[in-house]
């Protein structure tokens, strides 16, 4: 889909959950269907509120994990926070046939699609793996084969989101490649990166500089900010490290 | 239709202090910290406190003179425009009246400035009197950066977006200057038993 | 530590105000000349408002706060906007 860009403001509007299902033990992800949605790109996101009974409100952003190739489903990850405000609410309360207010979508400045080409370097944090999903499921959905390393730090296997998804998906497609890095504990016999990332360890699976490609970097901001000054370190130009910090925390 | 999210209760908590809350407070345990801007790290051996504008003579104390001063303890309730109090902090501090009584002025109208460029404004008699504070410690420790250390302007009486963070002085003034949120929307004054959020409340 | 996101995260609020999206929009920051997408500046975002700064002076380009229906907008940090055309 062109996706073409929303030219008028931006207003809050009611989605329904139709779907839930929980990717790991903490995180859940949300399909709504959303009337009249003009679609969105891979990398958008959508702010959400909730209003309790006394008027009191709370809105948080969340990535649109599913493709612009599903609209007008929108699905969204939300990991819960401990203390979290809105995120155990919507992992843990949220039903089938609940609706969430949203406005949406939001954001063209983080955004690939496939026309834009590559190579492609995904570097994802925690939940910061979503929005670089959507843009996974985009390539896939386009048909599109353009060079993709995507290196996920997670702090261990079992918080990998989407993890069977990914899995195949490296498995079945050549020019698509995963590297993990788990930074709290590894599985057993793992031999790969056991380390949270620093730029030798970008320089190890980061594209040359030389081959123009463009990168994504999503997740925590300390964990943002550490690749996205490798990247430039190693010769990437800023106009192509696009950044999408999620806070200290990576949420709420 | 309604908007209400089914279950939706957010943070807050029952609390059995009627009375202590002005309207359409809610009772936060935590210390939530509101960011406008990067959080400045001034070196104590380059910092200072000036009152100056509209005054006979200006005034400027480094941090070892500013520490020397009388400082008091002070227990405060404190209110902040985004809904939550907290109640019962202590903090120490030196008074403005302390401060205010080391400079000749006229002036009306008092404007704090920060580090990082914020700024908020109150009329002189809202900040004499005993009402208000350059405080450097909190809970018996420094203030931490976020909160606003290591001093910040403390105004438990006002909505706490007039308790400026990382002050570095007044600005004394015949002519009232709304600050950076006075000018965008919110209330000149900011009592918070009055309820004077926005502009125009 | 301080909430700094980027400008993308301001693009909520900023399509609400502008019929158009602000984050692929280049501005000129006042204060020093960078120029850059508000995508990629420093978004500051809280319960009263959302501040939005350029990341090399940290000049507040964009300050937004949204009172009783209405939008108050104070854009002297930034001193040119590139708007992308309709398409």
């Amino acid at each position: 889909m062109e996706g073409t860009a929303v030219q008028r403001r931006l207003i809050w509007r009611f989605g329904e959950v139709v779907a839930a299902r929980a990717e790991t033990a903490r995180a859940k992800s949300l399909t709504l269907t959303v009337p009249e949605w003009p679609g969105h790109r891979a990398g958008q996101h959508v702010d959400v509120r909730l209003t309790a009974d006394d008027g009191y409100q709370a809105e948080r952003s969340y990535s649109i994990a599913s493709p612009p190739e599903d609209s007008p489903k929108v699905t969204i990850t939300v990991e819960r926070l401990d203390d979290g405000e809105v995120s155990p609410y919507l992992v843990d309360e949220v039903r089938i046939g609940d609706r969430l207010e949203l406005r949406g979508p939001i954001g063209g400045y983080f955004v690939w699609e496939a026309q834009m080409g590559g190579p492609l370097l995904l570097v994802g944090g925690g939940s910061g793996i979503v929005p670089l999903m959507a843009m996974i499921r985009h390539r896939k959905a386009a048909g599109s084969a353009v060079p993709t390393r995507l290196l996920y730090s997670s702090r261990s296997s079992a918080e990998v989101i989407y993890r069977d998804e990914l899995e195949n998906a490296a498995r079945l497609d050549g020019g698509l490649k995963l590297i993990y890095t788990f930074t709290r504990v590894q599985p057993p016999g793992w031999t790969g990166y056991g380390r949270r990332i620093d730029v030798g360890l970008l320089g190890e699976v980061a594209w040359l500089a030389g081959d123009h490609p463009r990168a994504y970097i999503c997740g925590p901001t300390p964990f943002v900010e550490t690749a996205a000054a490798a990247l430039v370190s190693l010769g990437y130009p800023d106009a192509y490290v696009k950044t999408e910090r999620f806070g200290p925390t990576g949420g709420g | 239709m309604s908007s209400i999210s089914r279950g939706f209760r957010g943070r807050r908590e029952e609390s059995g202090v009627a009375g202590r809350l002005p309207p359409g407070q809610y009772l936060e345990r935590g210390f939530p910290v509101l960011s406008a801007g990067p959080t400045p790290h001034t070196p104590l051996d380059r910092w200072d406190f000036s009152i100056m504008g509209s005054v006979t003579q200006p005034k400027r104390w480094t941090w070892e003179e500013f520490r020397a001063l009388p400082h008091e303890p002070v227990k405060a309730d404190i209110h902040c425009v985004t809904k939550w109090s907290k109640l019962d902090t202590h903090w120490d501090g030196v008074s403005l009246d302390t401060l205010l009584a080391q400079v000749e002025s006229e002036a009306d109208y008092v404007i704090a400035f920060c580090d990082g460029g914020y700024t908020t404004n109150l009329p002189r008699d809202e900040v004499t009197g005993g009402k208000a504070w350059i405080a450097d410690a909190y809970e018996g420790e420094p203030i931490a950066p976020e909160h606003g250390g290591p001093a910040r302007l403390l105004v438990p009486h006002l909505y706490f977006w007039k308790s400026a963070k990382w002050v570095r002085g007044l600005r004394m003034s015949d002519e009232d200057e709304p600050g950076f949120w006075e000018s965008l929307g919110y209330h000149n004054l900011g009592d918070p038993w009055k309820e004077q959020r926005y502009s125009g409340d | 530590m301080e909430r700094k996101l980027d400008g993308n995260a301001a693009g909520g609020i900023l399509h609400a105000v502008f019929p158009f999206d602000m984050t692929v929009t280049r501005a000129t920051c006042a204060g020093c000349g960078a120029i850059g997408a508000v995508g990629a500046l420093a978004a500051y975002i809280h319960g009263m408002g959302t501040v939005v700064r350029c990341p090399r002076c940290d000049t507040a380009m964009i300050r937004l706060a949204y009172v009783k229906g209405r939008y108050w907008l104070d854009m002297r940090g930034a001193r040119v906007l590139q708007i992308e055309g309709e398409q």
